[in-house]
């Protein structure tokens, strides 16, 4: 800097010796390789604050519309398979185990420990979309899925079934109601599910690389930032599981 | 002069009918128009300062004048004064703003209330005493009056320039805005909120009359069916008056005298009674239970047009005792049986029963 | 009259022979480019591009409101073009033009960092500007779409038969790209920046467009999620606006606004940053109270997320919260006031030229104080009533995002065009054209202001026959306005084979930007600088040429 002349006329000085000083993976534009890491690590907790706003819309809408019509959405809740969300949210805590577990095998490389967390956590992504699609499909036969095809008639003139007690009935105006729940229950769930699809296809692109002996020379940002991206899909989870599946379960 | 006559004409028009400001035509225009004036005072002080400082530090600071700069960090002083007093300045506009918007909005008790119904693409006003207009207004001057909007479909917005009232008409609930004409003739009326294609075709006229030119016009344009009297007869055609007829064993509320009370809900809350509550309870029923009785009324969601509602709500409004409640329920005993669904139908065959949609 | 302008000997000097330009040749190595100069310029042509379909659009308009009657198109058409005016215009012009062209170029260097921090994203989000106005290209061209720029729900869900569907998912890519150019900046300001370069040295441009990439990052997700909510809604029925199904409309107002409130900022933000930078150079003075030219940016982008309702307080929102909204208004107009004085007193005992830069510098602050100051009629919350919805609000926002924004842009290339290009762009035909462009922008949007007082509603095809003498007038101004905007097109194009050599640093400007060589080396320093100067420090750059001059004498 102390010479401005210097800097516009000299040419190339900047990469000859360059390679020997620093790893192959490491950017040329970044001055060192912890430079590096700090800033792709921020990058991704950044993106993930964008992700926070993204569904904190669909939060802001589900939070008024709860209070407005809380009757309609614990009857819509309470049509929700619990057995089938549960084990979902199981799945995707055990895949975020996983998903840890697979950054660990990168930073101590284990190559082997690590193709086969993330096969595990791939698995279990898959298990959690099969699971949820099974749950849309019982939305579909029981007329649940908002649109022309929506009806609220089950909640105005609810049926007992198999042991277990009829539910409450809901006037008709309250009932229609329903399908503000079952919006938002689509949005975000179906938002989340996006998310899940989008991240098993870098997934299994981190797989392919890692059956042919990639993040075994310390280069594991890509591994951890993943890991940031799949655990935060599993906190949103967490997060819908209770406010749409456990509304007023405890009686 | 090469002038052509065209712009000739144009600014002789221009400056032959030159007006910053619209009419003057409410109580409230004076009001607004006094602000604007401060604020334009307040702006151009401003603009004038900002201009004067930038043109003569560039006469006096250019480069022939003074080649080399001297520089300077800042000072704590003259930037506390740049923030303190327009941000004094703006307190002043915000309290004064505010006053104001609460004066335009909240209607005084006595206003006269008429209700328009804004639809894509025309405003249709609906008067107590039963006048129907469309695109149109007719009001007395000196008196407070108080509109009651609603949309049918789209946002729309109800805008008077010379009375410097505006407010949007939101679908699916009411809003309200008053004024006070002063001065008789006629005025613009907009829509100002974008609604679709002939957005620009929703504009009419409002016609301010003087107290007795407006008797005149109620006489004249009288349709001989008052609001109340139209939503009487939607009341018993939708077998309101079944439930809702002041008996002891009655399985509805009174409703006589309920507008403007205070009511406790079954679900413990306690509500004021005004026409939105009214719209509600007739709309989605179950959330508006009072206490004391059983969810048992159904939702006539779907059923009742706007201008039904309107009518219903004007008719509880005005409801001070069961009598006529009662009278017309014995009038609809002696009809033969129908049953509650095909009120529909049944509003059909009574030609002044507007406002049910047809199934 | 003086100038700063210092230029190399004209018969010696030369484009240096390696530079980010010629540092490789064909095309491939422009659209697979990961130098954020590159990515710059690409941005340059493709938002060009777009503002001239925009601008073209604002020329039918103006045309259209010449007559009362709707005669020059029918009342859908012209919907459909005030529509794709806005759209084309916020989100594929004002919102990228000065971020992703001069921000992208000059910030990285600003900073002393090779690039920015993430070289294939910043990639990735041009071409999803290019998909999402694509996309908005092919909804115009299949039929337009006629809701407004504002999508108002149910209008826009349930009433319009237009491609509404389309030009959301449209906004919604393009959204993303600006996301990522935000999440680039703020990692690259604060991971990437020089040995010695402390937040308080850096460039006030780079504090703006740091302010600026908060609400971007912040903002446009909410923005995003909105639209998918208004396609889902359109194409599936789900009912969270829909009145008819128990929906609140009123929600989605909230929710549009919370993004495109703070959006107005995005795009000022950067522009004050220009100015900052001109004003200090072409008066040769340090900025006059730096740190709160600075601070005031920030307080902008955090204020401007609590002001959004100031767009709904005809909408029966209550009472109590038009009040805290009109307050939080007041608040957010005085850092633009704070800033506005201390450019004008940065301007106090300088040394002023008044090269193009600085005349498009002091068209921004005229023109900028005035949008502000009619904000102000509208943040209050009493005459908001009577100008909102009308051709006041209408001249306000083009004051400041035109009369702003679009000055503080053509500022801000003919400043970096030198380090751009290398070249010069002419001097008096620019200064022309600057002038040019802020007769004909008061002649366009004044008479406005007086339409709006009147009562003019925004959005109309035709309107009532009073107002048309102003409506002329603002037509007349607006074939000014294009001159003066075709202008610089043409003449920067010409400059780039015809303009002189600019050499290193024609301004005699301070920031690294302008100690390396123009145009820059790909990897902008061959040594990354170590900074021991704080950010316009006149003082200093005289040290240097005199230490350069005693070096190689």
């Amino acid at each position: 800097m102390s010479d401005s002349q210097a800097v516009a006329t000299t040419v190339d000085a900047g990469h000859a010796g360059g390679h020997a000083a620093h790893p192959p993976y490491q950017r040329h534009h970044f001055v060192s390789m912890e430079q590096q890491n700090e800033t792709t690590n921020f990058g991704m907790w950044l993106f993930l604050l964008t992700e926070i706003m993204f569904f904190g819309g669909m939060f802001t809408a589900y939070l008024i519309y709860r209070n407005w019509y809380y009757p309609a959405f614990v009857a819509a809740s309470h049509t929700l398979n619990i057995i089938e969300g549960t084990a979902n949210t199981g799945v995707l805590i055990t895949s975020s185990f996983t998903m840890a577990l697979g950054v660990w095998c990168a930073e101590t490389k284990r190559r082997k420990g690590l193709v086969w967390s993330l096969i595990a956590t791939f698995i279990l992504g898959l298990v959690f979309l099969g699971i949820k699609a099974d749950e849309y499909h019982e939305k579909w036969v029981l007329h649940h899925v908002p649109g022309t095809y929506f009806s609220a008639q089950a909640f105005v003139h609810p049926t007992a079934e198999d042991g277990k007690p009829a539910e409450k009935p809901l006037a008709p105006d309250m009932a229609a109601h329903t399908e503000v729940y079952f919006s938002l229950y689509f949005a975000m769930t179906g938002m989340h599910a996006l998310h899940m699809i989008i991240g098993i296809g870098i997934l299994s692109f981190m797989l392919f690389r890692a059956t042919r002996g990639a993040y075994m020379d310390g280069n594991i940002a890509f591994v951890e930032n993943f890991g940031l991206y799949w655990h935060f899909v599993d906190i949103i989870w967490i997060f819908l599981f209770p406010l749409l599946y456990l509304i007023s379960r405890y009686s | 002069m090469g002038l052509s006559p065209v712009i000739w004409q144009f600014l002789v028009k221009w400056l032959t009918n030159f007006a910053v400001i619209p009419p003057e035509a409410s109580t409230q225009a004076p009001q607004v128009d006094a602000l604007l004036v401060f604020m334009t005072l307040v702006s151009l002080v401003g603009l004038v300062l900002v201009g004067m400082l930038i043109a003569g530090f560039s006469i006096l600071y250019n480069k022939d004048r003074n080649p080399v700069a001297t520089q300077i960090e800042g000072s704590t002083l003259l930037e506390a004064t740049w923030t303190i007093i327009p941000l004094g300045l703006f307190l002043v506009m915000f309290v004064w703003g505010s006053v104001l918007y609460f004066r335009i909005y909240t209607p005084p008790p006595n206003a006269m209330n008429i209700y328009v119904v804004g639809k894509q693409w025309m405003w249709k006003a609906e008067h107590p005493t039963g006048q129907h207009e469309i695109d149109a207004l007719h009001i007395p001057a000196g008196v407070p009056i108080q509109i009651t909007l609603i949309s049918q479909d789209v946002f729309h917005s109800f805008s008077i320039p010379a009375f410097r009232v505006k407010r949007e008409a939101i679908p699916g609930r009411y809003t309200t805005e008053w004024f006070e004409a002063t001065t008789p003739g006629t005025y613009h009326l907009f829509c100002t909120q974008y609604c679709g294609t002939e957005h620009s075709g929703m504009i009419g006229e409002v016609t301010v009359l003087t107290k007795d030119d407006y008797k005149k016009w109620l006489a004249e344009s009288t349709s001989g069916v008052s609001l109340a009297q139209n939503g009487e007869r939607l009341f018993a055609s939708l077998s309101c008056n079944a439930c809702h007829n002041g008996r002891p064993d009655a399985r509805g509320p009174s409703l006589a005298d309920v507008y403007g009370s205070k009511l406790t809900l079954s679900t413990g809350q306690a509500v004021q009674v005004d026409d939105a509550y009214l719209r509600q309870a007739i709309l989605n029923p179950s959330s508006h239970i009072t206490q004391g009785y059983a969810p048992i009324m159904p939702t006539y969601q779907g059923q009742v047009s706007e201008e039904g509602l309107i009518s219903l709500v004007e008719y509880i409004k005005n409801l001070s005792s069961n009598y006529r409640v009662q009278q017309t329920l014995n009038t609809t005993e002696l009809l033969p049986e129908q049953p509650a669904r095909s009120a529909g139908q049944a509003g059909a065959t009574q030609p002044a029963s507007q406002g049910v949609t047809k199934p | 009259m003086s100038t700063i302008v210092s230029l190399p000997d004209q018969a010696t000097a030369r484009i240096p022979k390696r530079n980010y330009l010629s540092n490789e040749n064909g095309l491939l190595s422009w659209l697979l480019t990961g130098d954020h100069k590159r990515i710059a310029i690409l941005y340059l042509i493709s938002i060009t591009f777009f503002f001239a379909i925009g601008g073209t659009l604002a020329g039918l308009i103006r045309l259209e409101l010449l007559t009362p009657q709707s005669d020059l198109f029918a009342a859908d058409t012209y919907n459909k073009i005030f529509t794709m005016h806005g759209v084309i215009m916020v989100f594929l012009f004002l919102v990228p033009s000065v971020p992703a062209t001069i921000g992208n170029f000059v910030i990285p260097i600003m900073v002393g960092a090779k690039d920015l921090a993430f070289p294939k994203i910043n990639l990735l989000s041009w071409y999803l500007y290019l998909a999402g106005g694509a996309m908005t290209l092919w909804a115009m061209i299949s039929g337009g779409v006629d809701t407004g720029w504002t999508f108002t729900t149910p209008l826009s869900t349930h009433f319009s038969n237009t491609n509404v569907v389309t030009t959301g998912l449209a906004i919604f890519v393009a959204g993303f790209s600006s996301i990522f150019t935000g999440l680039n900046f703020i990692v690259t300001i604060h991971r990437m920046r020089a040995p010695g370069m402390t937040w308080f040295k850096l460039p006030l441009f780079v504090w703006s467009n740091y302010a600026g990439s908060i609400l971007m990052v912040l903002g446009t997700p909410v923005l995003a999620i909105t639209l998918v909510l208004v396609v889902l809604e359109r194409t599936i029925g789900i009912g969270v606006f829909d009145p008819a199904k128990g929906g609140d409309p009123i929600l989605f107002q909230h929710l549009f606004w919370f993004y495109s409130h703070p959006a107005v900022y995005i795009m000022i933000l950067p522009g004050m940053g220009v100015i900052s930078e001109v004003v200090s150079t072409f008066s040769r003075k340090r900025v006059f109270g730096y740190t709160a030219v600075a601070f005031s940016s920030v307080a902008i982008a955090v204020f401007g997320f609590f002001v959004w309702a100031h767009h709904m307080f005809i909408m029966g929102v209550s009472n109590y919260a038009v009040l805290v909204f009109s307050l939080l208004t007041m608040l957010v107009a005085v850092p633009s006031a704070i800033k506005i004085f201390n450019w004008a007193f940065t301007l106090y005992k300088g040394s002023i030229t008044f090269e193009t830069p600085m005349l498009y510098a002091f068209g921004f602050m005229g023109l900028f104080t005035i949008g502000g100051l009619t904000g102000v009629f509208l943040g209050s919350s009493g005459t908001d009533i009577h100008l909102t919805e009308t051709y006041f609000i209408v001249a306000h926002f083009h004051f400041v995002m035109v009369g702003g924004m679009l000055m503080a842009f053509l500022s801000g290339i003919h400043f970096w065009w030198p380090k751009m290009t290398g070249r010069m762009y002419p001097e008096k035909i620019s200064q022309l054209a600057a002038v040019v462009t802020f007769i004909g922008f008061n002649f366009t949007f004044f008479p406005q202001f007086l339409l709006g007082m009147l009562g003019m509603p925004r959005r109309y095809a035709a309107y009532p026959p009073e107002f048309q003498v102003l409506n002329v007038f603002s037509t007349a101004g607006a074939s000014i306005l294009g001159i003066g905007y075709l202008l610089p097109i043409l003449y920067l194009i010409w400059s780039l084979k015809y303009g002189k050599i600019a050499g290193n640093n024609p301004w005699q400007a301070t920031g690294l930007e302008w100690q390396i060589q123009s145009p820059p080396l790909t990897e902008n320093f061959v040594e990354i600088p170590i900074v021991t100067q704080e950010a316009y420090d006149y003082e200093w750059l005289e040290r240097q040429k005199e230490h350069e001059v005693t070096h190689v004498g």
